[in-house]
């Protein structure tokens, strides 16, 4: 379970996260969906640690993220984030072996060659193993990144955008991925995601946040409605259901 | 030769085993590759070649005056190339740019800033009375200090990004630099050529007992540096895989910046600010190598260091006849380098 308490950010006057407080569930796929500058991604980044916050407690089972030792918050939880992209020169089970870092600093044991090959297996990058990540394309590098987050083995798994400059072909591959790791290893999942149709497809919950404020937080047959998502988006949806998903229509 | 012999075992020392030892611990699963293997095997004979006809070219039978005086040289031409091989390869991953170096960002800058305050604030008179090895502790000190607290500063929790930092630093670096010339113009002419004495120390009058101290200094230094190698790796993936792989950014950071700071001061209190020589062997180390790996660029880079040190100085001395200084041909060099380095990353 994550617990987060009253966290707030603000920049000068303006409030990006205002006072939320949620309880993340330590299984399944969590949603968080919203406009730009809702607050989603600022949400995830104060969750992981990565941005101090203003006000509020961050709770990992029981470890306070911002006070505990970042070696032990780095073995129950990861973040994989879009925009920073490394200049290092580093083949893909260089990258993978990284995720390793929290469990063995530095000193790969066989548990660990163990971790790393199953996470090259589970992200169907075995041919790949030995290419430098700069020369990936998109899929094949995001991939990467799930490997090495796979090979880091936290129970919650922060994934910021990540269907970001993916064509359908790899969002979907790689949100099947996401819910095959909830499914089958019991790992907890949260996700920033723009595109409404994949959270309503493959989340167990949905957490609407507008203006820094959550507006709207539940499974998606509350939250993929008409009312809901025009409350959050301030636009007009039409919801369908297609073979047993909603699907929300805003095209037009 | 006896000397001689001692020489190369004493240099290797100083870097090979070190590095061994850390490649051993810190990826027992793989070692060298055949690439990394090569480059070691060819700047070793390379190194090899190159002290040795440093320690006997033109000797002309005077052995015994001139064995132990360039052993000393080439000593202090280690001591120097490690120091600043090692602080920029640190520096370049703490800030994920290859093109800057801690002079650039005015490292050096601080310290001629702070040995010139020194002399203007105490007077020349009470700094000759001073023992240079409390001169060179209290200048360290105080350079490691204000640099540690001003670039920890700059860098924050790393939210700022990195083109503050490389402003600042650069300014706090012109800056620096503008208060050092203040402070010469100002001065009691005396006070200024005893300053320039013990400022710019050359590589052709080394002060000995500052050598052994400077050397033991760097030992730490670099071992230190390897022991973080993981640290290191772990770093240039940026700062929030780092954190998210659970490094203690902020404390890591420190440490490294504090090293890097003691290096610089090392190597400017031998022989003075030496601009372009990190940038340019710590780029040619990642382009023999090609890995990301600390353990292996850091030797690489030390070892290219003492090469192009040693070569330089014995070209200096033989060649151009003592007609300039190690530091000008070093900068020339650099520069070209440099200008090269900023063309292809432009194109890039």
């Amino acid at each position: 379970m994550i617990t987060i308490d009253s966290l707030t950010k603000s920049y000068d006057e303006h409030v990006v996260v205002n006072d939320v407080s949620l309880q993340l569930p330590d299984s399944g796929v969590t949603s968080l969906i919203g406009p730009n500058g809702a607050g989603k991604s600022t949400l995830l980044s104060m969750v992981s640690r990565i941005l101090g916050a203003d006000a509020g407690v961050v709770s990992v089972e029981g470890l306070d993220v911002f006070k505990a030792p970042s070696k032990d918050v780095a073995k129950k939880l990861s973040i994989l984030r879009q925009d920073a992209h490394t200049t290092a020169r580093i083949t893909v089970r260089e990258l993978v072996e990284f995720g390793r870092y929290p469990h063995s600093h530095g000193r790969l044991t066989p548990e660990c060659h163990a971790a790393v090959a199953e996470a090259l297996e589970y992200c169907d990058l075995v041919d790949l193993t030995d290419r430098p990540i700069h020369q990936l394309s998109g899929g094949q590098r995001q991939r990467a990144y799930v490997a090495m987050v796979l090979a880091q083995d936290t129970r919650y798994v922060l994934l910021d955008e990540p269907l970001n400059n993916l064509d359908m072909v790899h969002a979907t591959g790689l949100m099947q991925l996401l819910r095959r790791l909830a499914d089958e290893k019991g790992k907890s999942i949260v996700l920033v995601l723009h595109d409404v149709n994949y959270a309503s497809v493959y989340s167990d919950r949905i957490i609407a946040m507008r203006d820094g404020d959550v507006v709207h937080d539940g499974p998606p047959e509350t939250v993929i409605t008409e009312g809901a998502l025009g409350d959050v988006y301030d636009m007009e949806f039409s919801v369908h259901t297609l073979g047993g998903d909603r699907i929300a229509a805003y095209f037009r | 030769m006896p000397p001689r012999e001692q020489h190369t075992i004493l240099i290797s020392q100083g870097d090979e085993p070190a590095d061994q030892a850390t490649e051993a611990s810190a990826l027992p699963a793989r070692g060298l590759t055949t690439r990394q293997k090569r480059v070691f095997a060819g700047l070793a004979l390379l190194l090899v070649v190159s002290v040795a006809v440093f320690l006997t070219w033109d000797v002309n039978g005077h052995w015994d005056f001139a064995l132990p005086r360039r052993t000393e040289q080439v000593v202090a031409l280690a001591v120097v190339g490690i120091a600043i091989a090692a602080s920029t390869v640190v520096f370049h991953t703490v800030t994920a740019n290859r093109i800057l170096t801690p002079s650039i960002m005015g490292f050096d800058a601080l310290y001629v800033l702070v040995a010139t305050a020194l002399v203007f604030l105490l007077g020349s008179t009470t700094v000759a009375q001073i023992d240079p090895l409390v001169m060179f502790g209290l200048n360290t000190a105080l350079m490691m200090g204000c640099a540690t607290a001003l670039y920890r500063w700059i860098l924050g929790n790393g939210e700022r990004g990195l083109y503050t930092l490389i402003l600042v630093g650069v300014v706090a670096g012109t800056f620096f630099m503008s208060l050092t010339n203040f402070m010469f113009r100002t001065m009691d002419p005396n006070e200024f050529d005893s300053l320039m004495t013990t400022l710019f120390a050359s590589f052709n009058a080394i002060d000995t007992t500052l050598l052994w101290i400077g050397g033991g200094l760097l030992l730490l230094g670099v071992v230190a540096i390897f022991k973080m190698a993981p640290q290191l790796d772990v770093l240039s993936l940026g700062r929030e895989r780092a954190i998210t792989l659970g490094l203690d950014y902020r404390r890591t950071v420190t440490w490294l910046l504090l090293i890097v700071a003691l290096l610089v001061s090392v190597s400017t209190a031998l022989v003075g600010p030496i601009t372009f020589l990190g940038l340019l062997v710590a780029n040619l180390a990642y382009q023999l190598t090609r890995t990301h790996r600390h353990a292996v660029n850091l030797a690489t880079a030390s070892l290219v260091a003492i090469v192009a040190l040693v070569a330089g100085q014995a070209i200096l001395e033989h060649v151009l006849d003592h007609n300039g200084t190690l530091g000008s041909i070093i900068n020339v060099i650099g520069g070209l380098y440099f200008i090269g380095l900023l063309l292809k990353e432009a194109r890039a």
